[in-house]
């Protein structure tokens, strides 16, 4: 397993592998919306929290597609499957490696961001520790989506449709402990359940994910 | 014969289509009975509500559609159960066959309560919690039918779509309670529950009953012809291909 894991974060990383495109992504949507909406802090600073996640959850979807796609295509997903390793854990595995590849640097990135976008001070803070609870849940609903998708020639936007809508109760939690923080409120109770909801996903996505995999091997 | 002995028996599809065909067309009948007379009584022979008027009659097509939305998808959830567990075939073409139909009450709910949102609200879309509800489980409706169309082995796709039921349920039911959390409500709460007094005068009450009768009555008879063509599509596919073979 943490072969597998290892591997897939080389991958991720060289050349190819897409690592920074989504945080390229992430920097594109930051910088677009004050031309769409304006440049007053006024107006900006509210808006902050939810943009910037809305930017994360759209940069980590942009990956997804590779996830199971390029191991299925040279047959490595076969290999994996037969392996003496539980296929929930290669899902794990992978899922783990999707959120260092995409999800860490989209935690580190966002509090560097937030000031292009005018968050008040005290919710860099918290919206580095939002996403830093949520984005694991997204990884591991995404890697479900990826999982489901992955015998489709043209899965990408069926993918999102799919996984968006499972995406809203992360999002809504997530923004929440951002705004909260950047308003000055105590967001312990929203982050308390986007860490449930993490912990949930971690919990029961990885068998969904191997038992669409074995349906897609079959 | 017991219930369950013959609930089960209906997993064979020639049994299936020969109670159907003579089950469909009584129930499409009642449906009509049902919901022509619920909807002309609730429109023509109730009287306006002393504060919301005329408007008020939208609760004959609003509160049935959303809860045949609902209950749809738990018969989804149900039926992809029952093919995961005991991989019945009627079962994973019922649950594909009650898609469309729970995603047009979705639809019908949504709709006539913009419609009514309007005079009474003052708007047709607000982001209240139930409203923004019905709105995620129309997307997973949409998600649960595209996964149906794009892929082309049936028995992959009856594993795949009962999946994304399975999660998509747990998905939808955290999604209704996040909302919840995340905006207060300009939506009444709950009409008619079973545990509580009703809070709706028996006058509308009544009509509405008939309604909901009427409405369940033609989702059954809407599944179960949806369920009968997927098994003749099944059939004809099957024919076709002992004829290429031959």
């Amino acid at each position: 397993m943490t072969r597998i894991f290892l591997r897939d974060l080389r991958l991720g990383v060289r050349a190819g592998g897409g690592f920074g495109l989504g945080l390229a992504f992430f920097l594109i949507v930051v910088v677009l919306v004050p031309f769409g909406i304006g440049p007053e802090t006024a107006r900006l600073g509210p808006v902050a929290p939810g943009i910037l996640w809305i930017g994360a959850l759209l940069a980590c979807l942009l990956s997804l597609d590779r996830v199971f796609a390029l191991d299925r295509e040279d047959g490595a997903l076969d290999l994996l499957a037969t392996a003496p390793v539980p296929l929930e854990g290669v899902a794990l595995a992978k899922a783990a490696a999707h959120w260092i590849t995409t999800g860490l640097p989209l935690c580190l990135a966002a509090p560097a961001l937030a000031v292009l976008l005018a968050l008040p001070w005290p919710g860099h803070l918290w919206l580095a520790v939002s996403l830093l609870a949520g984005t694991p849940a997204l990884s591991l609903i995404g890697a479900f989506g990826a999982a489901l998708t992955v015998g489709l020639r043209r899965g990408g936007l069926l993918l999102s449709l799919l996984v968006l809508p499972l995406y809203v109760p992360t999002l809504i939690f997530g923004a929440d402990v951002a705004r909260r923080g950047a308003e000055g409120l105590s967001p312990l109770v929203p982050l308390a359940l986007l860490g449930a909801v993490s912990l949930g996903c971690l919990a029961i996505l990885p068998f969904a994910t191997s038992a669409a995999l074995r349906v897609n091997l079959r | 014969m017991s219930f369950s002995t013959s609930f089960w028996s209906l997993a064979n599809p020639a049994r299936f289509m020969s109670l159907t065909a003579r089950a469909v067309p009584i129930l499409s009948v009642l449906a009509g009975v049902c919901l022509v007379g619920g909807l002309v009584w609730g429109f023509f022979f109730t009287p306006d509500d002393y504060r919301q008027g005329s408007t008020v009659k939208i609760i004959y097509l609003h509160v049935p559609a959303a809860l045949m939305a609902i209950n749809g998808w738990l018969m989804m959830l149900v039926a992809s159960l029952i093919w995961l567990v005991r991989r019945h075939h009627v079962s994973a073409l019922a649950a594909r066959a009650a898609a469309p139909v729970g995603v047009t009450m979705t639809l019908i709910a949504l709709i006539t309560g913009a419609v009514w949102g309007q005079p009474m609200w003052g708007t047709f879309w607000a982001w209240d919690p139930r409203l923004t509800s019905f709105l995620i489980l129309f997307l997973f409706y949409l998600g649960y039918m595209a996964l149906w169309a794009a892929i082309d082995d049936p028995d992959t796709a009856a594993d795949l779509t009962s999946v994304l039921c399975l999660v998509g349920s747990v998905f939808a039911i955290l999604s209704r309670y996040a909302v919840n959390f995340w905006n207060q409500g300009l939506h009444q709460g709950a009409s008619l529950s079973l545990d509580r007094e009703k809070n709706v005068a028996d006058v509308f009450y009544h009509p509405l009953l008939l309604s909901m009768a009427g409405f369940i009555l033609l989702f059954l008879a809407l599944v179960l012809a949806g369920t009968r063509t997927e098994i003749r599509a099944r059939r004809l596919h099957a024919l076709r291909l002992r004829e290429r073979m031959a």
